[in-house]
Order: C-alpha cells, then sequence, then structure tokens
C-alpha cells in the first residue's frame, strides 16, 4: 500500500501538497471573512452592518478566487487531481471530518434551533447573524432578512465563488465551463433574485406570491402543492395563476421533452440548485462516493421509496384541501384522486408494456410492490374501509415528510456530508425529481455516454471521479454504452479519461443500450460469436 | 471432475481469459500470482502515486467478485513448470497440478547493463513493487531532491509526470535526438519535447546514461553522462528503456521461448495443453505489421479471449483487426489508427500530411500511400477521435482525400469543444492539391 495514504489523517500534510503563501493568506482572508459571520452569531454589535456584511462576503469572496488563480491559473491546462487522495480535505482526513460535522451542525440550527442564528420567536425582532443581512435583504426585497434569507445569500455565493473556481480548473473543457455558468445564472436569477423581486411584488395588496423558485419542480419543490402556496398563486391574479400553470406544465411537459432530449442531465447538473452546490462546492469530493454493488442497490430502493411517499404526501396535501361539492369547484376530492390515480397506472401499464425487457428483476418487482401499495390505498379509500386519505392525517405525512426528506435529508446529510460521502449523496440516494427523471432517461431518452472502441485501459479514473457512485468503468472496459439512471450528465467521467474513450451524446433510441462483450479490435468473427450468445 | 484450468499472472490477459473461460464453460480455473492478491489495472499505477487515485480503485472488480465466479486465486511465486507431469513448483516447495497451464506473466522492465543498475533507488515502474520502491525513495521532494529518468518512451514520460506531480526535480535522459521519434514522426514528436520542457522537465535528447554512481551505502549518489561526463545528483534513478517478457522461471523448462514464449496464431507453445498470452508471448511470425512480442494493454485482452474459446472447445486463431493504441503524454491526448510511421520501419511509400495548431497542443499525421493515395493511418494529439469510424475506413480502403474531407465524422471530443476540420482541409488543400 502507498505510504502516502496514511498520511491523510494528519492535518498539516508535510510535502509538496502543503500550500504555498500566497494560497494560505488566501485562506486567511476567506477564514477572516467566515470569522466575522461567526462573531455576528455571537451577537457582535457591528457599527456598520452594511459595511460589515460586504466585507464578510468581500473577504471570503477575494480569498476564493485568489485561490482559485493560484491553483490553477500558473499551471498549465489539463487534468487537476494531483494530491487528492493525499490531502486531508479530499480523503476523509481530519479537516474532512471538523468541516463536515460543522456543516452538519449548520444545518441542524438552521432547520432546527434558527434562533441560534438570531431568528427572533414570537414576533421579536430578529439579532445576530440574520440582521447581519438585513441592509441586503433590504435592498433586494425591502424586507428584513430571515434564516431562509441567509442560508439562500450563502447558498449563491458558494455556487458563484466555487463555480469560479471550478471554470478555471476546467479551463480546457468547454462543456464544463458552459455548465457552471448556467448552474451559477440559475442559482443567482432563479433561486436568488427573482423570489425576491416576487416578494416585492407582494407589498400590493394585489400579489399575496408564495416563495417560489421557478426552476425548482415538483417534487424537488415538494410544497409547491401545499394549501398556502396554492391559496398563493390564486390570490395574486393572472401572475399567480400563470407561474401555478408553469410549475404544472415543468414538471409534465417540459421536463419530460428536454429529458427526452438531452437526459436528466439538462436539470441536474445544467440548472438544478442542489446539483449546483455539488457541482461547484461540493466538486473537491465527488470522488468520495461509494462506488460498491451494495451501495447502488441500496440507491435504488431508497430513491424510488422517496419518491412514491412524495407522491402519496402531495396527493393527501392536495387532497385535504379540496372539497366533495362538484357544484362549487370543478377539481373535488373524487375527481383528483381519480385523476391520480389513471396518470400512475397509465405510467405503470405503459412502462410494463413498451419497457418490461429494459427494466431489471428487481427494478420489476419493485415497480409492482409500489404499484401495489398505492393501488391498496386507493382501494380502501374508495370502498369506504378508511375515513381517512392513507390512515394518515396529510397534515402528519406533510409535516414528516417536510422533516425526514426535506430537511434531514437534502440538508443535514445532503451537504453536511459532503465531506465523508461525496457531494451527491442526496441527489444519488434521495431527491425524487432525480428518481423521476432517472426513470425516464433510462427508459425514454437520446441520452447516453458512448464508449471509443477497444480503447480503454481500465485504470479507474472514470469511476472514481463519478460523483453519483456508477463504475462508469465497468461499462468502458466492455465498450458498452452507459445508460443509467443515476448519471447527472456531468461529464466528469469524459473530462478525466486519459485515453479519450468517453463522450456524453444525444442520439436515436435505437441500440442505445448495446452490450458488446467483445471490443473493437480483434477480428469480426469473434465478435459476432461472443455476441451470439 | 472438471478440467482444472491454471494461469500464471493475474494481469489483463489472464484475468480475462479466466472471465471468459467461466463464461463458456464451468471448468476449474486458478490464477497464480507473485505480485498481487487481486487484479489491478498495471496502467493505473501511475495515479496512484500522483493522488488520483488509491491501489482500490485500480482493481476493476470487487474482491467478491473471484469467488462468486468460481476463479480461485492463489498466491505464490512459480520457481519451475514440469510439463510432463503437468505440475507447477513454487518458490516456497508447494506444487501444483494443472490439466490446462495459460503463462500470462508479462513483462520486466530492461536493464542493459549499467554500472550501477541494481544500486538502491533505481527502480522500473511495471509492478506494484516498483510503485511501492518509488513510494519509499521518493515519496517528496525533500527526500528526493532529484530524480533522473532514463529511456524515452511512454513509460518514462509516464514517470516524469509522476515526478513532477509531486514537485520533484526531474532530469529526462532520451537516447534519440527527439523523444519517442522512431514512433512519432518528427512534427509530433517536436511538439512534445516542447510539452515536455513546457512542464519544467530538465529534457535531455541525444543523451545517453554511462553508469550510476553508489554512495557509501549502495544507494544512488548521481548519473554521469556518456556524451559530457557530466555528472548529475540524483537519488533516484528510473530505468525505462523498455520492457521484455517476464519468463525466467521457463528456462529449465521444455517449453520452447526465445525473447517471449513462443507461440503460434492459436496461442499454442510446443508443448500441449500449455499456452501463452499477453506481453510474454512471442509469435512466431508477425501479425500484418505488428512486432512479434506486443506489450499493449488490448492485445493482452484480446488474447485472453481468443484462447478462452479455444480452452473451451471452439479453436481459434489469434487475428487482430487494424492495430490501434494511445496514450497521454502529461497533458496531451494521443491516440493512432493504422500505421503511421516515425524513423523506425517506415515503408518508402508512406507519405505524411501534417497539420499542427498554433496553440503547439493539438496537431495530426495523416498516413498515406504516395502512388496509390490509400489511407494508411492517423495520429491524432489534442484531439478525440473515434476507433470505430477508422477501423472502418481502413477496411474500406478509403483514400486520404475521403478521409480529410469526413473527418469530422470521426470526432469524439466532447460537446462544445472547438473543432478543426476546416482548418485541417484548408491545410490539407495547400500542401497536396496547389490552386
Amino acid at each position: 500500500m502507498s505510504d502516502k495514504q496514511n498520511h491523510s489523517m494528519s492535518l498539516t500534510t508535510p510535502d509538496t501538497n502543503a500550500l504555498s503563501g500566497k494560497q494560505k493568506a488566501a485562506v486567511f482572508l476567506g477564514v477572516s471573512g467566515l470569522f466575522i459571520l461567526a462573531l455576528a452569531v455571537f451577537n457582535t454589535n457591528f457599527p456598520n452592518k452594511t459595511l460589515f456584511l460586504i466585507l464578510a462576503l468581500g473577504l471570503i469572496t477575494a480569498g476564493t478566487i485568489l485561490l482559485s488563480n493560484s491553483l490553477y491559473l500558473d499551471k498549465l491546462e489539463g487534468i487537476k487531481n494531483d494530491g487528492i487522495w493525499f490531502k486531508s480535505l479530499t480523503s476523509r482526513g481530519v479537516l474532512a471530518w471538523i468541516i463536515g460535522i460543522v456543516l452538519t451542525g449548520f444545518y441542524i440550527v438552521l432547520y432546527f434551533f434558527p434562533q441560534y442564528l438570531g431568528q427572533g420567536s414570537n414576533g421579536e425582532a430578529n439579532s445576530g447573524l440574520i440582521t447581519l443581512f438585513d441592509p441586503l435583504s433590504f435592498l433586494l426585497s425591502g424586507r428584513p432578512a430571515s434564516q431562509w434569507f441567509v442560508y439562500g445569500t450563502l447558498y449563491t455565493l458558494a455556487i458563484l465563488i466555487f463555480g469560479y473556481k471550478y471554470i478555471l480548473k476546467y479551463r480546457h473543457n468547454r462543456y464544463q465551463q458552459l455548465r457552471t455558468v448556467s448552474v451559477m445564472f440559475f442559482q443567482l436569477a432563479f433561486a436568488f433574485l427573482i423570489p425576491e423581486f416576487m416578494a416585492r411584488l407582494n407589498e400590493s395588496p394585489d400579489y399575496n406570491l408564495p416563495y417560489y423558485d421557478i426552476k425548482s419542480m415538483w417534487p424537488l419543490n415538494y410544497y409547491l402543492f401545499d394549501g398556502w402556496s396554492i391559496n398563493g398563486f390564486l390570490s395574486s391574479g393572472y401572475l399567480g395563476l400563470g407561474l401555478l400553470i408553469f410549475g404544472v406544465l415543468s414538471i409534465f411537459v417540459v421536463s419530460p421533452i428536454l429529458t427526452y432530449k438531452y437526459g436528466k442531465r439538462w436539470y441536474c447538473s445544467w440548472v438544478c440548485g442542489c446539483g449546483g452546490l455539488a457541482e461547484t462546492a461540493g466538486d473537491s469530493f465527488r470522488q468520495l462516493s461509494s462506488k460498491k454493488l451494495s451501495a447502488w442497490k441500496l440507491e435504488r430502493w431508497l430513491i424510488h421509496t422517496v419518491l412514491v411517499f412524495s407522491v402519496i404526501m402531495t396527493t393527501a396535501v392536495v387532497y385535504s384541501y379540496l372539497g366533495d361539492d362538484s357544484s362549487k369547484y370543478w377539481l373535488t376530492r373524487s375527481t383528483f384522486l381519480i385523476g391520480v390515480g389513471v396518470l400512475l397506472t397509465l405510467v405503470f401499464a405503459l412502462t410494463f408494456i413498451f419497457k418490461r425487457h429494459a427494466l431489471a428483476k428487481d427494478a420489476k418487482y419493485g415497480a409492482i410492490g409500489f404499484f401495489i401499495i398505492i393501488a391498496a390505498l386507493f382501494i380502501m379509500y374508495f370502498t369506504g374501509n378508511s375515513d381517512k386519505l392513507f390512515f394518515i392525517k396529510s397534515s402528519s405525512l406533510r409535516s414528516a415528510y417536510g422533516l425526514y426528506i426535506g430537511s434531514i435529508f437534502s440538508g443535514v446529510v445532503g451537504t453536511g456530508f459532503y465531506p465523508i460521502l461525496g457531494n451527491r449523496v442526496w441527489c444519488r440516494f434521495g431527491c425524487p425529481m432525480a428518481a423521476i427523471l432517472g426513470f425516464q432517461q433510462r427508459l425514454f431518452s437520446k441520452f447516453r455516454i458512448t464508449t471509443n472502441g477497444g480503447q480503454c485501459i481500465s485504470c479507474g479514473n472514470c469511476s472514481t471521479y463519478c460523483e453519483m457512485g456508477i463504475d462508469v468503468r465497468a461499462y468502458a472496459q466492455k465498450g458498452e454504452n452507459i445508460v443509467r439512471s443515476s448519471c447527472v450528465g456531468c461529464g466528469v467521467c469524459s473530462a478525466v479519461c486519459p485515453r479519450g474513450v468517453l463522450k456524453l451524446e444525444n442520439d436515436t433510441m435505437k441500440g442505445r443500450i448495446n452490450s458488446n462483450d467483445v471490443l473493437l479490435g480483434n477480428d469480426v468473427d469473434l465478435m459476432d460469436l461472443v455476441n451470439q450468445k | 471432475m472438471e478440467e482444472h484450468i491454471v494461469i500464471i499472472g493475474n494481469g489483463i490477459s489472464g484475468v480475462t481469459a479466466a472471465r471468459h473461460i467461466r463464461k463458456l464453460s464451468d471448468k476449474k480455473i486458478t490464477i497464480v500470482s507473485a505480485e498481487t492478491d487481486y487484479f489491478f489495472s498495471r496502467t493505473a499505477l501511475m495515479y496512484i502515486y500522483m493522488g488520483h487515485m488509491t491501489f482500490e480503485h485500480t482493481q476493476p472488480y470487487e474482491n467478491w467478485f473471484w469467488e462468486k465466479n468460481r476463479i480461485e486465486l492463489k498466491k505464490g511465486y512459480v520457481k519451475t513448470v514440469d510439463s510432463d507431469s503437468k505440475t507447477l513448483h513454487f518458490e516456497g516447495g508447494e506444487s501444483l497440478n494443472y490439466d490446462k497451464l495459460i503463462i500470462a506473466t508479462g513483462s520486466k522492465p530492461n536493464k542493459f547493463g549499467w554500472p550501477g543498475q541494481d544500486l538502491k533507488g533505481v527502480m522500473g515502474l511495471y509492478h506494484k513493487q516498483d510503485l511501492d520502491s518509488l513510494e519509499k525513495h521518493a515519496p517528496d521532494n525533500k527526500t528526493c531532491k532529484h530524480a533522473v529518468i532514463v529511456g524515452g518512451g511512454l513509460i518514462g514520460i509516464e514517470l516524469a509526470e509522476m515526478l513532477n506531480s509531486r514537485n520533484i526535480p526531474v532530469t529526462f535522459l532520451v537516447r534519440e535526438k527527439s523523444f519517442w521519434n522512431g514512433v512519432l514522426p518528427q512534427g509530433e514528436s517536436e511538439m512534445i519535447n516542447r510539452h515536455i520542457k513546457n512542464h519544467h522537465i530538465d529534457l535531455r535528447l541525444n543523451t545517453n546514461l554511462k553508469e550510476i554512481v553508489s554512495d557509501e551505502n549502495g544507494q544512488v549518489k548521481s548519473v554521469i553522462i556518456e556524451e559530457t561526463g557530466e555528472e548529475i545528483p540524483c537519488t533516484v534513478v528510473g530505468l525505462t528503456a523498455g520492457v521484455s517478457p517476464s519468463i525466467d522461471f521457463l528456462k529449465n523448462s521444455k517449453i520452447e521461448t526465445n525473447k517471449g514464449v513462443k507461440v503460434n496464431r492459436f496461442l499454442e507453445t510446443n508443448i500441449p495443453d500449455v499456452f501463452a498470452i499477453g506481453d510474454c508471448a512471442e509469435q512466431e511470425e508477425a501479425i500484418d505489421q505488428r512486432p512479434p512480442i506486443e506489450a499493449v494493454w488490448y492485445t493482452g485482452r484480446m488474447m485472453g479471449e481468443v484462447l478462452a474459446q479455444t480452452i473451451c472447445g471452439n479453436r481459434m486463431a489469434y487475428n487482430p483487426g487494424h492495430w490501434f493504441n494511445s496514450a497521454k503524454f502529461l497533458d496531451i491526448e494521443y491516440q493512432t489508427y493504422g500505421w503511421v510511421h516515425g524513423l523506425k520501419g517506415r515503408p518508402g511509400y508512406e507519405n505524411h500530411f501534417h497539420w499542427k495548431h498554433d496553440d503547439d497542443t493539438k496537431c495530426i499525421t495523416i498516413a498515406f500511400h504516395e502512388n496509390t493515395n490509400q489511407f494508411l493511418g492517423i495520429n491524432t494529439f489534442g484531439i478525440r477521435m473515434k476507433h470505430e469510424t477508422f477501423d472502418g475506413w481502413l477496411t474500406e480502403k478509403r483514400d486520404i482525400d475521403y478521409v480529410v474531407q469526413h473527418l469530422a465524422e470521426a470526432n469524439f471530443d466532447p460537446e462544445f469543444y472547438k473543432t478543426y476540420e476546416k482548418d485541417i482541409l484548408e491545410s490539407y488543400k495547400n500542401q497536396f492539391q496547389p490552386a
């Protein structure tokens, strides 16, 4: 075993991977910015909030930019993975654990103890870190800052500054650069600025818009169909109605079309905010995802269970605020449930009629199992065996989902554990949106990663740097296209391949899932022979 | 009782043979290796030292794979082979019987009798043990203040890149007047010379090693250059002047060897039920323009696939298609399809069209027949191209005009990359079709 590995538990790597003087200065700048934020948490009363907020965010930005410049601009363009597995931060060393614990702690405080960030309860004024962000919040939306505004600002800043770092790291690769610019744009404009401007509109009595990041689709945006959200849209005139219609269209029309043409990557690594953070701030941790077969099995069960949970939860929530009287409003409880039932049956039936050969045995069992559970719930409701839909109060379902999936899974584990489990834990094991897009990507999309004849040398760079834990090499060394539900199309496998073997492509559906067992290079007879088997 | 197939060597050839025999049959399979417990990708050793991957990442199959597929793994060093009694004798005194034997022992680094070539700190880069040795002697640039690499081939430049990744200053001694110019045409070879120097590697062309000098502890202290007598202080010397078959253990056996184990097109040796594949096999007659011994990843794999057919009752000749290969020179990827010759072995009729981008990191060379214009092969640097497309064009015997005009069809670069086909076509017209 390489002796080098043992250094990863030490804080100070004694040799070549140590930071240069310039880089240390950059880290110091960034940490001082964070320090100002920490002081604010402990209620330091800054004389001039605007100045100190600018200083804090400015120092963090400057530090990251200087560090990135020093890391990449002095070197020739190319793959920059030297020393990844020797550095404490990127190989689950002490530094990684410290940052993991701090991040996890931050998320726990953010979700469950916002008072420690200074969020006032029962109408009290905010204090601490949150008020430090007041100047920016007033500037954008005219309201005082909240815990979510602070989080949104830091989140967006992280994507922007680490996006800059990523662009420099891949300055030889336009695919990487373009998709990074794209996630930076969507985060800044759609997730951060537009909702703030929508809040401005709400100053007028004609508008009562809910917080809405229009690129975030149901079921990732699981609160889209909550009663308060729907009421907000419906009481905000044509704009509100338009946004609601866009929300429904985006999941049922826009997404299927784009996913068919480009695969789920159009969303997961070009648009999505969770993906955006993973690809930028989380890039240093992509190699930590587990490539074991057992992890893949866990992934398939977990992510589809979350999807089923979110479908049941949303159905129950919508059901709870609909009425029974069709003369008052066309959409009644029964029509809605029948609609959902028909849609799910249709998806299930079409999949089994046209695509059953493309499903593995356990996928079939899983699909049938989930379908039976949902069907049973519906049947019990309509035959009157249960007065509550799905036995449980919809509000309990909703709050359980919000707590376990929305907060703990996607936030605390999904981001807090970046330095330990890798940067796409949520996207891989939990995101119901990724499950839907992945389902379509596997069965009905033009996207695939193709391999280049016999050039693969099984080195394993592709698998190592796949953030979704796909064993890319297992396909590449067989000359087989990679068509996997979980692939977010980040393109890093292709980038790190030293032999030019992998390419992300959109092409026809025909022959997309191939399985050559013998690669190009041997004479044709042998290929035919083995493929016939 | 099922037939017992014993494979010596757990590299790509041996493991591929084992996997395919398992797919085709229920035979008992044992793989013997003295190097590592499990199969790993030899070509990835460099990335372990560079910190891109851990050793585990270089293993293409998880450890449970072998038991699940009933492939027995035995760690041990085979000392002699007795083909009369079909017995292997191990260094520790153990023995193992086989019904059929596959020799897939690969290569070992060449040493040309340089004084001091066995000193501490002198190593090749081939085995896992070489990597361990490098890690020991060159963990960082304080322990190893300077390293010298001898031999300008693919492994030499990889070793230079490895040491460079840990900021260890490297002097790279290349016997030829330009890097790997026996294989690469001049324009390409010179571009790589410049790329090496851009990485601050001290490339010395036309330079031979005279001797390696020892300190009082039998450790390398310096090397002396043949031409100038200059002494370069260093604590690590990498010998990367090619590899040759690792078959010393067959010396006293009845199995016929030359440089490698002599085999016919069916990969059979002179002894029935004994076969050889991969780097250690030497074809009695060279196939096409390929050398009789091919130390290339994919040929090892293909031989394993073919031999599995033979062993499972479908006797089949090894019949590789058009030549191809690839490598990476620091940051520049290289692929080749068909034959493009450097100084060595270039036939009189082989003419070249060469295009190079201004940024000095991308170029292509297309070889064609001077009289017939038939497309013979392409080297591409910094632009990824499709194996399948060129394989087709070579089979169809396209001419160079066709290839240059349809080059876009062969592009395999990632989406949104700048393309150069127009430039290339312009340049081709200027060179070969004066108006």
